[in-house]
């Protein structure tokens, strides 16, 4: 179990360190919008001249960019009326629900000391299984709606029960089975898209036929907004998640696994089932992502029904170290990046390419407590 | 050469490991470090050695003060340290062991070997090591490997020699044996320092004993002195180092292992025939040095091994096949020879680990739930029955003292309805107080009427606690004996000599 004292050691960083790391991943962001800026590459050009250029372009570079981030992620302040400065929240808020679910599966693996980073091969099945009973399965309205979010959670639930099984029986490391998990979800995906068991028959291209509107996440404001009332099955899993893990007997069971399987298998725990169970209890989350995904936001099956939310979920996972609060905030901060990142581009001409490279930098500083205590000079973490 | 260490503190934070600690240790003479674990020891000799830095103090050989930044420093000063884990590479020869970081090199920088086991052979007939240089370190018992180690000192020419810990591995005649062999090198003009905490071997080689407790020196005692004082200058109180057991008193015939073979997953066999029978309300004690398959022996019991043959039987039904939980369900407790790797979540609270082998039970859980209350007020309840000193329930596993950390493993263990207890070397590493605690705790359970198997490597524990004594050697059970056997004999059976 050596192998995961780094996942071990991320989840154990302090909250200030992870504050911290956030804002430096900002700060170096900010650096990258004002050396690529092409004002403030004309002021350094006549630098020793009038230095004040160079400062002003850089502030309007990068307060610019961030400015831009907030009015599309939070708030528009300069929108007509309220309804409308509002759309932004919405917006992030609809972005956090997938990767929140799909984050609170990897916590719930995360802290039973399995390193899943399947959950791109999670939501896939979840979204295909949810979807073909979306589009295909014909039933009254509360028949099919919840039918189809249960098929969404089934099919998450065997992609990573399977894994579990597979380390359970084989002793098979989860990290590499999870990763050729995701290809081969991905690639079945594509090839069931362009046969007829999920193409829509008379398209040329690998997409589906929508999904029947009494599938539908109902919209929560309307048709001008994008929030849907799977935001509230998020918030649901957030609560399901906190009592799973700190006071259910099986959750008891995964922390017992996660810190110290031996002590954990002398005490009578069967580690092996408990292996199959948290897989596919992560797996049914990022399932849940996948019906998320094409009952609410998508509506119809493509190849790209998953995004970049199952990379984004480890992320998110390890931001929040695998608490369900945590998961909750770095997963809503995460959905403000993706829909600010779009208005940045719009308006400031900031490619929105360096959100991803800031979401990458917070991986990065967490992952090297040392460096971030360094550079704000906080005191090193006290070992209990 | 005279060794002196003046007023040497060193801290850790805010815990002082040692305290202004003073010795002097005379060419020609065995001077004891005697202390509980924790008490500032090894701390001290890492200092010596060069590992630490002291914050305090001064290091003096023939009254000239040293500075060691490394332990390579110490070394070409003429300090030798035989450490308690061995520092040798198993696949070399011992000449090529002894002179790795210093090979002596013809021209050419050609290896001279010739010269290192000349060196070889010279030390080992003037000491009696009875050592061929020639041999592969791996395959030379663990008490000859111990010689590889001291001849490491002796080729660099060191006159002051610290053992640390050294008869932790030995079996009772090696260590009679390295007992002769530091007697010598004391006539031989050595210094010698012997860290330890087994007062039996103090009393037989040290002419001057310093006694340590939490990091200060207490006072010097003399080897006369009754084990009984020594013992209560290392604890700080009085202390009694018998156990008190009456005469056990049968019952049935409840545990049976019978013609039990089991083999590892590399598929080499790793317990031959045992057999052996516990009554109701005896304790049998396993006997043997480390590693002679007693470990392999728990695993069956416990259901945690796979490939056996022959029985085990507790009240007539059989458990081998089972899995761990059906045979915790049959009445086992279980205190497992590592406690923080096996017995422990180091990461969980005191309630969480007195709760893990019953988590999804009544009354700790209803239906999926765990019940916080119920599982808050039992942790309360055993934190007072067996005085498990921390902070609180909430307290981690981690920041807890070995002593207190068994409490918990036997707290959780001996709370169950128990036909059968099985603990692994129960006292390893604890203090003398904690050991009197263990001791009475398996004595109760004995005197409940179970039967109780105990792991014992130490002579002293196995004869105390036992009443009888089963010897293993590789796997097989040599004899099974009364508990008032001699040591003599009981030595000669863990050697596999008898």
């Amino acid at each position: 179990m050596k192998k995961n004292r780094i996942v071990r050691e991320i989840l154990n960083t302090s909250a200030s360190t992870t504050f911290f790391a956030v804002l430096a991943s900002f700060i170096v962001g900010g650096v990258l919008i004002a050396i690529a800026n092409q004002d403030v590459q004309a002021a350094i050009g006549y630098f020793f001249n009038k230095p004040g250029d160079t400062f002003a372009a850089l502030w309007n570079a990068v307060s610019g960019a961030y400015a831009a981030m907030f009015r599309g992620a939070i708030y528009n302040y300069n929108a007509h009326d309220f309804a409308n400065g509002i759309s932004p929240i919405t917006d992030t808020l609809a972005f956090a629900t997938p990767i929140t679910l799909a984050g609170l599966g990897l916590a719930v693996a995360f802290r039973s000391g399995l390193f899943n980073i399947g959950a791109n091969g999670q939501i896939i099945f979840g979204a295909m299984l949810s979807g073909w009973v979306a589009i295909y399965v014909h039933a009254p309205i509360y028949v099919l709606f919840p039918l189809a979010v249960l098929a969404g959670l089934i099919g998450g639930a065997i992609w990573g029960g399977l894994v579990g099984l597979l380390k359970a029986t084989t002793g098979a490391n989860e990290v590499i089975v999870t990763i050729m998990f995701n290809y081969i979800a991905v690639y079945l995906l594509g090839y069931l898209l362009k046969t007829p068991v999920l193409k829509a028959p008379e398209s040329i291209n690998p997409v589906s036929l929508p999904v029947q509107n009494d599938a539908k996440f109902p919209l929560l404001f309307g048709s001008d907004y994008r929030l849907h009332a799977g935001f509230f099955v998020m918030l649901a899993a957030v609560a399901f998640v906190w009592w799973l893990l700190n006071r259910s007997t099986i959750g008891y069971q995964f922390r017992a696994l996660g810190h110290n399987p031996d002590a954990a298998k002398v005490a009578g725990i069967n580690i092996g089932m408990t292996y199959i169970l948290v897989m596919a209890i992560s797996g049914a989350l990022s399932g849940l992502a996948g019906a998320s995904q094409i009952l609410g936001t998508e509506r119809v099956l493509t190849t790209g029904v998953a995004a970049s939310y199952g990379i984004d979920a480890i992320t998110v996972a390890l931001l929040g170290r695998s608490k369900p609060l945590g998961v909750l905030a770095a997963g809503i901060l995460f959905g403000a990046l993706r829909a600010g990142a779009v208005t940045m581009q719009a308006n400031q001409n900031v490619p929105s390419e360096i959100v991803l490279v800031v979401q990458s930098l917070i991986v990065l500083f967490i992952a090297a407590p040392p460096l971030v205590r360094a550079m704000f000079r906080l005191p090193k973490a006290v070992k209990a | 050469m005279k060794l002196e260490l003046r007023g040497i503190t060193k801290r850790f934070g805010a815990m002082v490991a040692n305290d202004k600690v003073s010795l002097v240790v005379q060419p020609g003479e065995i001077h004891c470090l005697l202390g509980e674990n924790g008490a500032g020891k090894s701390t001290l000799m890492n200092v010596l050695y060069g590992l630490y830095q002291a914050d305090e103090g001064e290091i003096l050989l023939d009254d000239k003060v040293q500075k060691f930044a490394g332990p390579g420093q110490a070394m070409a000063a003429g300090i030798g340290m035989v450490h308690q884990h061995f520092m040798l590479i198993p696949v070399f020869t011992v000449a090529e062991n002894v002179i790795l970081g210093h090979e002596p090199t013809k021209f050419g920088g050609v290896l001279d070997l010739k010269k290192a086991r000349d060196k070889v052979r010279e030390l080992s007939t003037r000491f009696g090591f009875d050592i061929d240089p020639d041999a592969v370190v791996g395959e030379l018992p663990v008490g000859v490997q111990q010689r590889v180690e001291i001849i490491k000192a002796l080729i660099s020419d060191a006159k002051v020699l610290v053992f640390d810990e050294p008869t932790a591995v030995l079996t009772p005649q090696e260590t009679d044996e390295l007992m002769v062999i530091m007697k010598q090198l004391r006539d031989a003009g050595h210094a010698i320092v012997f860290i330890t905490h087994k007062l039996r071997e103090v009393k037989e080689v040290a002419d001057r004993i310093t006694v340590l407790r939490l990091g200060k020196v207490v006072g010097e005692a003399k080897p006369t002195d009754t084990a009984e004082q020594l013992a209560s200058m290392m604890v700080g109180r009085a202390v009694d180092l018998d156990v008190n057991k009456g005469a056990a008193k049968l019952g049935k015939k409840a545990f049976v292992i019978d013609g039990l073979n089991a083999w590892n997953e590399a598929g080499t066999q790793v317990l031959f025939d045992v057999s052996l029978e516990v009554h109701e309300g005896e304790i049998l004690v396993i006997a043997g040095v480390q590693g002679n398959g007693q470990t392999e022996l728990t695993e069956v019991i416990l259901g945690a091994h796979a490939r056996t043959s022959g029985s085990v039987s507790l009240d007539g039904k059989n458990l081998l096949g089972k899995s761990i939980k059906q045979i915790l369900d049959l009445g086992l407790g279980f205190v497992p020879e590592d406690r923080t790797q096996d017995g422990l979540v180091s990461e969980f609270t005191i309630a969480e680990n007195l709760i893990l082998d019953r988590s999804d039970r009544k009354p700790f859980a209803k239906g999926a739930s765990i019940q916080p209350k119920v599982v808050r007020e039992f942790a309360q309840e055993k934190l007072k029955q067996y005085d498990i000193r921390a902070q609180s329930i909430d307290s981690t596993a981690k920041q807890l003292s070995g002593g207190n950390q068994q409490k918990v493993v036997l707290a959780r263990e001996l709370s169950r309805d128990l036909r059968l207890l099985v603990a692994s070397q129960p006292t390893r590493g604890l203090d003398v107080g904690s050991i009197e605690f263990v001791h009475d705790q398996i004595i109760s359970a004995r005197d409940s009427g179970i039967p109780v198997v105990i792991v014992a490597t130490e002579l002293d524990e196995a004869t105390q606690l036992g009443d009888r004594i089963a010897v293993m050697y590789r796997g097989k059970v040599v004899g099974v004996v009364p508990a008032d056997t001699s040591r003599v004999v009981l030595g000669q059976m863990m050697a596999g000599v008898a």
